[in-house]
């Protein structure tokens, strides 16, 4: 539980799962070792967006058009996007792949015990709007990425892959 | 001042094998006037129409992207025009009918109606294209110059309803249009 997550296994991870673009707006769980890195990886091009939503949809326009892409937000972001992620990603059937960084979490606590209110209502909220989610916190969590984001293109539904603890 | 859906058939007139993302009452008017499986209607909550748009166009840089966006829809997700502005995507044109209402939300005035500048806005989030147009003839004459030029391109074009077409909800998020669309455009 106590070793950290490797920020580079993550992306190959993404990169596994045919992911070519990434949309992201600034989380402070995983800027330093996820976002910016990404931001000169010649496999990537990432979108910077202002405002959590609209990443939500430029990943739909992007499924649209035949292009994997991953949503590189926080859960701040994700809790004020869901009239979109329910109308775009859950009735609207986009693949959205969300990589949701738990800011504040403790460490080895399930989200859903977190002391922190908006930290603890996050999975409820998925499970009610029926999109997986999965804990990404150990580095043995690393390997369900590229599979869940298979199954959501597979599945044509989102998928929010919840980040527990800083990527290094 | 112009007729949306006579503005809407001047551009069905010049569109030749442009992908069109439309909202809410454009949308509506769109698919009866200018029908295909090219035209992107499922953007399914309001103010997000550009944001869909401006991942077909990273998607598909070899075609070019047509929003047709409301005001009260871009009053929902300014931040787009900054973010589209960033990715600079060359393909991206994006028209804005501007009718100073939401309409199809009972027709009371969107905020700062007459006064805010939306080509302003547009110019100042570093769109290098912009235009406005508020006369027909105007429009039909430079249209067919402007959707050969690099985007991205704002336009405003100052609107009120023309005739009535029929809403139909279910048909602009309709999956299986979204899925006859994908077919089409990867074909394309």
């Amino acid at each position: 539980m106590d070793q950290p997550l490797s920020a580079d296994e993550i992306v190959r991870e993404v990169k596994r799962a045919g992911v070519r673009f990434v949309v992201a707006l600034p989380d402070r769980l995983t800027s330093e070792h996820l976002l910016k890195p990404l931001l000169s990886n010649p496999d990537f091009r990432v979108v910077q967006v202002c405002k959590e939503d609209e990443g939500l949809s430029i990943c739909s326009g992007l499924y649209a058009g035949g292009e994997r892409s991953l949503l590189l937000i926080q859960y701040t972001g994700l809790l004020d996007s869901m009239n979109a992620l329910s109308r775009i990603g859950v009735e609207g059937q986009n693949p959205v792949c969300m990589m949701v960084g738990l800011l504040g979490k403790e460490p080895g606590l399930p989200p859903a015990q977190s002391k922190r209110y908006g930290l603890r209502i996050v999975a409820p909220i998925l499970e009610v709007m029926g999109i997986e989610h999965l804990l990404i916190e150990s580095p043995l969590d690393v390997s369900k990425i590229a599979p869940a984001i298979e199954r959501a293109y597979a599945n044509s539904m989102p998928v929010a892959l919840l980040i527990g603890r800083e990527p290094r | 001042m112009m007729k949306r859906d006579e503005c809407l058939k001047v551009l069905a007139r010049h569109r030749k094998d442009e992908v069109v993302a439309a909202v809410w009452k454009a949308a509506h008017e769109w698919i009866h006037i200018s029908p295909g499986d090219l035209n992107y209607t499922f953007v399914g909550a309001m103010g997000q129409g550009a944001s869909h748009a401006l991942g077909l166009a990273l998607a598909r840089p070899d075609k070019r992207i047509i929003v047709l966006d409301g005001d009260g829809s871009l009053l929902m997700n300014l931040g787009c025009l900054v973010t589209i502005a960033n990715v600079a995507p060359r393909n991206f044109i994006h028209c804005l009918c501007e009718n100073g209402i939401y309409e199809t939300n009972g027709g009371v005035a969107i905020p700062g109606a007459g006064r805010v500048s939306f080509s302003g806005l547009a110019r100042e989030a570093g769109y290098p294209r912009v235009y406005e147009f508020s006369f027909l003839g105007d429009w039909e004459r430079e249209l067919g110059r402007i959707l050969k030029e690099d985007g991205p391109i704002f336009i405003d074009l100052k609107v009120e309803p023309g005739e009535d077409y029929p809403e139909n909800f279910r048909r602009l998020y309709s999956i299986e249009h979204r899925e006859a669309f994908r077919r089409a455009l990867k074909n394309a």
